[in-house]
């Protein structure tokens, strides 16, 4: 079965984010970049997925030249090949660019399975995976749980209100994963040293027959800021029955959490 | 803008590391922040050997750094080790001397001076972690004099028999293979000396008592009792009377790895300390406002740097096949001593929150001691540097 894990390079969760000043987007330099930690649960059921059927894992992203260090992440801990779609044209797209790119690549990957996590922690949007589905005409399940691989399709398990859904899906497929307890294993120092000899393939836009006018952002952020500060905590003061009862009143009637 | 210079050839030292070295630093980074410092100060307080740590670092392939890849190793070179070493003591120092002594005193003494059965024998088992290594020089009489040692071996037809008592074997609690010294005759000084290849079963070998330490408690720390310990003539390591020159190589690497245990735990006082001084506050502000304060975190942060510039450098050295014994003294040296400093200015920022056990900074303190007295005491760093200084070495 040949895997195909598409991955995104984001701030890393404990970064200090800055907003950009007077302009959208984030300060992207000098902070730490990784993987999305969804993409990590996605790659981790691809290689057990690998480990019980066999077949190949490839990591794919699309990003600047930086967005390698996650495919070399990647192939330490497992994925047999790597590839990267970078292109100017690409800076500043937004998730149907990417979809488009993405879908394009895929075109010339061959494939059984394309994992996505559910969304890239960060910018939370989602887009991406369900678009990609779309443009390949795949079926495509979200924020899948437990997967496994029986008789030529997909078994998945996902969570939902109160209770479980169980799908099975023929391949070729798509699936976007959850978190689940399996976290994305360590590389180890042979998966380390074993990465320098698996190479990266960079394709531009061209090589995928893309112009810069297919990725164009039809979206556009307009005002990236900070949620405000959180202000200090009050004390009650009192006696503890009033002052719960106190607590009670401002939860309900100021904060109008309870 | 950053400025650049015109580029001539030729290009100086790198100061960057290479793809694989971060890829290694981020990896064990992660290994000692979510896994080895949780369970850092119950293994502490307890002394028991960390089973489960040990495990992890040979799943991840951290008991075998430089150790070919038929030998069950990842076959990377002395910088990744020094940064693995470091990271690792960064999270648990008791975890650090045990891989260092593994790695740097058990597996490379074998590899580098053993015969093709003895590689084969024990360094696949050393690498993968089915089992321990220690390593035994010292004795309740010789220290710093390794030559002066009394335990005595003689040659008796297809073995030899040991006699003598060793002290402080880093992992020895836990280890199924020693590697220890022993003389034919002190009077034949250090052409006497002799490394054996011992396995805990052999017939007259004894563990004794575990030490209550200090500082890396939860590294195994024992005495060992050789009483007419018998060991097959094919667990020689070397030739007869190569002891000392196997001591002295080995300990050459083996100062390496000290250094970097030094330079983790000494980041791990900055780490938490930077932490602490911008939340606790005192006279209205975080202490970290105050300069004071902040002349300790620049001194520990300044010299964790250059005592990792210094131990680069000799990794560096030792990579290339060059002599790095004044370095590796020097970066031990160093490094050792910034740990300590490290420890008791951490302990300060914090405060009495600092000497109590609530808080990591009095283990790394006692921690940090240990560094200036193992694998060569800072005064017998500063006998070896002055040697090479004088012309002498």
């Amino acid at each position: 079965m040949n895997i195909i894990v598409c991955v995104k390079q984001v701030p890393d969760t404990e970064a200090r984010i800055k907003c950009k000043d007077g302009a959208n987007g984030i300060v992207r330099d000098g902070i730490k970049l990784c993987m999305s930690p969804y993409d990590e649960f996605a790659l981790e059921a691809a290689l057990r997925l690998k480990e019980q059927h066999g077949g190949t894992v490839t990591v794919l992203a699309v990003g600047p030249d930086r967005a390698k260090e996650v495919l070399k992440t990647g192939l330490a801990v497992g994925a047999d090949k790597a590839v990267l779609v970078s292109d100017a044209s690409l800076a500043g797209t937004d998730g149907r660019g990417v979809a488009v790119t993405l879908a394009a690549a895929l075109k010339k990957l061959p494939h059984d399975l394309v994992l996505f996590g559910k969304k890239a922690v960060g910018v939370d949007r989602g887009q991406v995976g369900p678009q990609v589905a779309h443009r390949l005409d795949l079926p495509f399940v979200s924020q899948a749980g437990e997967l496994a691989h029986e008789n030529g399709a997909m078994r998945v398990v996902r969570e939902i209100e109160g209770g479980q859904e169980h799908f099975e899906v023929a391949l070729p497929a798509m699936l976007s994963v959850d978190k689940t307890a399996n976290e994305l294993r360590k590389a180890s120092l042979k998966g380390i040293m074993g990465a320098k000899s698996k190479p990266i393939q960079a394709w531009s836009l061209s090589d995928l027959g893309l112009s810069a006018a297919d990725v164009a952002p039809r979206l556009q952020v307009v005002h990236t800021e900070h949620p405000p500060q959180r202000g200090a905590g009050r004390i009650i003061d009192g006696e503890a029955v009033a002052a719960a009862r106190e607590l009670v009143r401002l939860l309900r009637e100021e904060a109008k959490v309870i | 803008m950053m400025e650049t210079l015109p580029q001539t050839a030729p290009v100086g030292p790198s100061f960057e590391l290479s793809e694989e070295h971060k890829m290694l630093k981020d990896m064990v980074a992660d290994f000692a922040t979510n896994t080895l410092a949780p369970r850092a100060a119950e293994y502490d307080r307890s002394t028991e050997f960390p089973w489960d740590n040990v495990k992890a670092m040979a799943e991840l392939g951290l008991l075998g750094i430089n150790m070919p890849e038929d030998l069950g190793g990842a076959a990377m070179d002395s910088t990744s080790y020094v940064i693995a070493i470091e990271e690792i003591a960064r999270g648990c120092a008791s975890t650090a001397v045990i891989a260092a002594v593994q790695n740097g005193l058990v597996n490379l003494p074998i590899y580098k001076f053993g015969t093709p059965e003895q590689k084969a024998k024990y360094i696949p088992r050393l690498t993968s972690g089915e089992i321990i290594g220690a390593y035994s020089l010292t004795e309740p009489g010789s220290g710093s004099d390794a030559v002066a040692m009394q335990t005595r071996a003689r040659r008796e037809g297809d073995r030899y028999i040991l006699n003598g008592t060793k002290v402080f074997v880093t992992n020895g609690m836990a280890a199924s293979v020693f590697v220890v010294y022993a003389t034919l005759d002190p009077a034949l000084k250090s052409k006497g000396v002799c490394a054996f290849i011992i396995e805990k079963g052999f017939p007259g070998f004894t563990v004794g008592k575990h030490e209550e330490m200090m500082g890396v408690r939860a590294s195994g720390t024992c005495e060992l009792m050789l009483d007419n310990c018998e060991v097959p003539a094919e667990n020689l390591l070397g030739k007869e009377g190569d002891g000392f020159k196997i001591a002295l190589a080995t300990l050459d690497g083996g100062r390496l790895g000290i250094a970097a245990q030094a330079i983790g735990i000494a980041q791990a006082c900055l780490d938490y300390s930077l932490k602490y001084t911008q939340e606790r506050q005192q006279f209205g502000k975080p202490i970290a406002s105050f300069q004071m304060i902040q002349s300790k975190l620049v001194e520990m942060a300044v010299n964790i740097d250059a005592a990792r510039l210094l131990l680069h450098r000799a990794a560096w050295l030792r990579d290339r096949g060059m002599r790095f014994t004044k370095e590796a003294s020097m970066a031990k040296l160093f490094a050792s001593e910034t740990a300590m400093k490290a420890g008791i200015e951490a302990v300060q920022c914090l405060g009495g929150y600092g000497y109590t056990k609530d808080y990591p900074v009095e283990r790394h303190f006692r921690d940090a001691k240990i560094t200036q007295i193992y694998e060569g005491t800072s005064e017998v760093q500063r006998m070896v540097i002055a040697r090479h200084l004088l012309g002498q070495a």
